[in-house]
């Protein structure tokens, strides 16, 4: 060993931007599909931009390619920096970085041509399937290789929840694809009936708990702390809460078949398993909010540590939502209308949007050898941006959700529908332009954080960092 | 050994792991190294000095 290594930082610094790049691509289509749902005529009878073809390109353009270029890349660096030691296999690194990119790239030619085994989040045809699966081994191989390589005692515990993100994800993705391919674009998965639906939302619901919520977690236990200047709050209930979380994540997945062919006691294990994750959840929200117990001032005058605080405040909320929702009853009620979409918003937006935003604007600074992001006050115009903008898309999205739901139910004394179906959907175009400004808002406000990261990076260089010796 | 049984014994089980854990968390002898743990996040700012504590 050289008593002067460099951290790997390219592959953090190639993340970082394409995150950005990407959270515009995937939030834009959002906000056309947004638009198609007020105004059909928008997809302008192409079938290419189709609502049906370019919803499942939003959700895997905001997963996977924004959520997932932000997880990974970030990963890359705290892992690094809470290991004392540069990457394992720099590499192979790379590679993921242009495995996963290429394999973004593919998503978005052939979602829109309608290749697509239709599974929710899943809809990626098999040899795309296979190559994530390629790649993602081989992020696993550098994130663990790294933390095997490590120059500290301790693993922190925010790689302890990359890890467990990275893991469960690997498992998910090839068991819920496993198919028989037919041709180059078919495939059918091996699964069937209840089955099928089963696995299905035990992936679903695992890329909730362990892609949106575990992976995200990691980065809010090294952002939150750094940009607050201050240890995390409690590191023992870090860890009670981490395996508290990841046990508990796994069986919930039924929820979202409730009232359906699934078995009924397989339905009320998923609904119980949804109640306690309350718990564990809140841990996490706790730690990281009291992380700035005794610094409160400093939310006055630092955007990106409202930017996060406002996060955890999210991520609080749809925990406290998503139980509730998976009570049978309030799921009779919510299932099948907006109120579902508003949930999955106030975590995607809320949580992992505003913790990936607040965390890129702590790290591309140090990437480029800056004190601070370019501009602290257009930080500031995006936090207020995409707080309304949530704010609005959520709101709506509940009132017209529980309208649906009442609608849907409403019976006449002789037992006949007191709404058509087409009534509840016209009572809900106010409530869908509602959801358009809101998105639209979320939206400018990354094109706001776009211009700010350019002006950080332009002219500056790509530092060196220096991996601390071993005291 | 019927199902009802077997269930019972999961639960208490994991009720019992549950609190081992807490337990272990807790242990006072544990903190010195979970502090190390916990400034891994924020050592590096520390060492440089450039942290964002230092302002008036």
């Amino acid at each position: 060993m050289s008593d002067r290594e460099i951290y790997d930082d390219k592959v953090v610094r190639q993340f970082a931007v394409v995150t950005v790049i990407w959270g515009i691509v995937g939030m834009l289509v959002g906000v056309i599909i947004a638009a198609q749902l007020l105004f059909p005529v928008l997809n302008f009878d192409i079938p290419w931009l189709t609502f049906s073809r370019l919803r499942p390109l939003h959700t895997n353009a905001v997963i996977f390619a924004f959520g997932g270029s932000g997880l990974i890349g970030t990963s890359y660096y705290v892992v690094q920096r809470t290991c004392h030691t540069k990457l394992f296999l720099p590499k192979l690194a790379g590679f993921t970085f242009w495995g996963w990119t290429l394999i973004i790239v593919a998503a978005a030619i052939t979602l829109p041509l309608g290749i697509t085994q239709s599974k929710e989040y899943a809809e990626l045809e098999w040899p795309i399937d296979i190559a994530i699966a390629v790649v993602w081994i081989s992020y696993a191989v550098v994130f663990f290789g790294t933390i095997a390589k490590r120059k500290v005692k301790h693993i922190y515990v925010a790689n302890w929840f990359y890890g467990a993100f990275i893991l469960t994800i690997a498992v998910l993705h090839i068991f819920n694809n496993l198919s028989i391919p037919v041709t180059w674009t078919k495939s059918y998965p091996i699964y069937s009936g209840a089955v099928d639906a089963m696995v299905q939302w035990w992936y679903g619901h695992n890329a909730v708990g362990f892609f949106l919520t575990a992976g995200f977690l990691g980065m809010m236990y090294y952002f939150v702390p750094k940009r607050a200047g201050r240890p995390v709050y409690s590191y023992r209930l870090s860890i009670v809460h981490f395996w508290a979380l990841i046990s508990t994540y796994m069986w919930a997945g039924p929820h979202h078949l409730h009232y359906t062919s699934l078995p009924d006691w397989v339905q009320s294990v998923g609904m119980v398993f949804s109640l306690i994750l309350l718990a564990p959840s809140w841990g996490g929200m706790i730690n990281g909010m009291m992380t700035l117990s005794g610094a409160w001032h400093k939310l006055r005058t630092d955007p990106v540590l409202k930017m996060m605080i406002v996060a955890l405040s999210f991520y609080g909320m749809s925990t406290f939502e998503g139980p509730m929702m998976a009570i049978k009853t309030v799921n009779a009620l919510s299932h099948y209308t907006d109120w579902t979409i508003g949930h999955v918003h106030s975590g995607a937006l809320g949580w992992v949007a505003m913790m990936t935003m607040g965390s890129l604007y702590v790290l591309i600074p140090r990437l480029y050898g800056k004190e601070d992001m370019y501009s602290i006050k257009l930080i500031d115009v995006h936090f207020w941006i995409s707080t309304i903008g949530v704010v609005l898309y959520i709101a709506s999205m509940w009132i017209a959700g529980v309208m649906q739901g009442l609608m849907w139910r409403a019976f006449n004394d002789d037992g006949t529908l007191t709404y058509t179906f087409i009534e509840s959907l016209s009572a809900t175009y106010p409530y869908y332009a509602i959801r358009l400004l809101g998105g639209t808002m979320f939206l400018v406000g990354m094109f706001v954080m776009a211009y700010n990261v350019y002006k950080t990076i332009k002219g500056s260089q790509a530092v060196s960092v220096v991996v601390p010796e071993p005291a | 050994m019927d199902l009802v049984t077997f269930r019972s014994i999961v639960l208490v089980v994991l009720f019992i792991a549950f609190c081992v854990m807490v337990v272990w968390a807790w242990s006072p002898k544990r903190k010195k190294s979970f502090d190390e743990a916990a400034h891994l996040a924020v050592e590096d700012d520390l060492l440089n000095n450039n942290s964002k504590e230092v302002q008036p």
